[in-house]
């Protein structure tokens, strides 16, 4: 079941970034930047979480979920280590993907060329 | 001839009202198919790292790393680029289109240098992610902080 709302509560996420996209003169960096911020947010009043309970990949896929981890994180590293949770507890919590995206990011410049356009 | 002016005019407005509507329409249904699909990907990824006895949240930072990884081949093979131009924020709002910026930059510039080219363009869109990012959450930090010290 949570398969089926993970397609439509992941879709409908994308759908809003589309609207921006056409609608604004946003670009997608600026797009991207606004649904990590905005995930920080709803996850900070804690509105972020029944969000990925109801929907899980769907709601923890799209950028807004990057987001929600980083305050769940300094959250969480609040309750466990006190104030410098503030600090720690957002990367602590992000560092699997950033680590990925950087380390891929670097292998994969190595391994392919650029593309003619 | 103030008629046709006026005539002219609404016909513009109409034209300009009406024609990104349907582009609008199209647009947002490939970005909700193909936004929706990656995430459909993402929980059949989670199920499986749960059935392998993760709890969740180890089994969702594996989702991710996964689709990081799929992104950053499949961007390296030029795939990627082509979903993006069919599926627009589709293809950018999912955690591939953050892994996408981060390899696209870095083989663009990899021709100016490790350092200054690849290294540093290597965050030109995980820079603004992680900095904007960083400045929500500890903003969060410190107000869940001055809550639970006066709640508690």
């Amino acid at each position: 079941m949570q398969l089926i709302h993970a397609f439509w509560v992941g879709g409908l996420i994308c759908v809003v970034g589309q609207i921006l996209l056409q609608r604004t003169t946003l670009t997608p960096a600026r797009i991207v930047v606004i649904f990590v911020v905005a995930g920080a947010i709803l996850g900070g009043l804690g509105w972020y979480q029944p969000l990925v309970d109801f929907a899980g990949a769907g709601a923890t896929v799209p950028l807004t979920g990057f987001g929600y981890s980083l305050s769940r994180g300094v959250m969480e590293e609040i309750q466990a280590s006190g104030p410098i949770g503030i600090l720690s507890g957002g990367l602590k919590a992000t560092a699997s993907g950033i680590a990925a995206a950087v380390l891929f990011g670097f292998i994969g410049a190595v391994l392919f060329q650029p593309k003619l356009k | 001839m103030n008629m046709t002016e006026q005539g002219k005019q609404d016909y513009r407005l109409r034209v300009s009202a009406v024609c990104p509507q349907t582009n609008l329409l199209s647009g947002c249904a490939k970005a909700f198919l193909v936004g929706g699909s990656i995430c459909v990907i993402g929980q059949l990824l989670l199920y499986l790292y749960q059935n392998a006895g993760m709890d969740m949240q180890t089994a969702s930072t594996w989702v991710s790393v996964t689709l990081i990884f799929a992104s950053a081949v499949t961007t390296g093979l030029g795939w990627y680029d082509n979903l993006g131009k069919f599926a627009g924020a589709g293809s950018i709002i999912p955690i591939t289109g953050f892994a996408n910026g981060v390899v696209a930059s870095a083989i663009e510039f990899k021709k100016e240098g490790f350092i200054l080219g690849l290294g540093s363009k290597l965050f030109t869109i995980a820079g603004p992610v992680i900095l904007y990012g960083l400045i929500t959450s500890s903003l969060v930090g410190v107000v869940y902080y001055l809550v639970t010290m006066l709640g508690g």
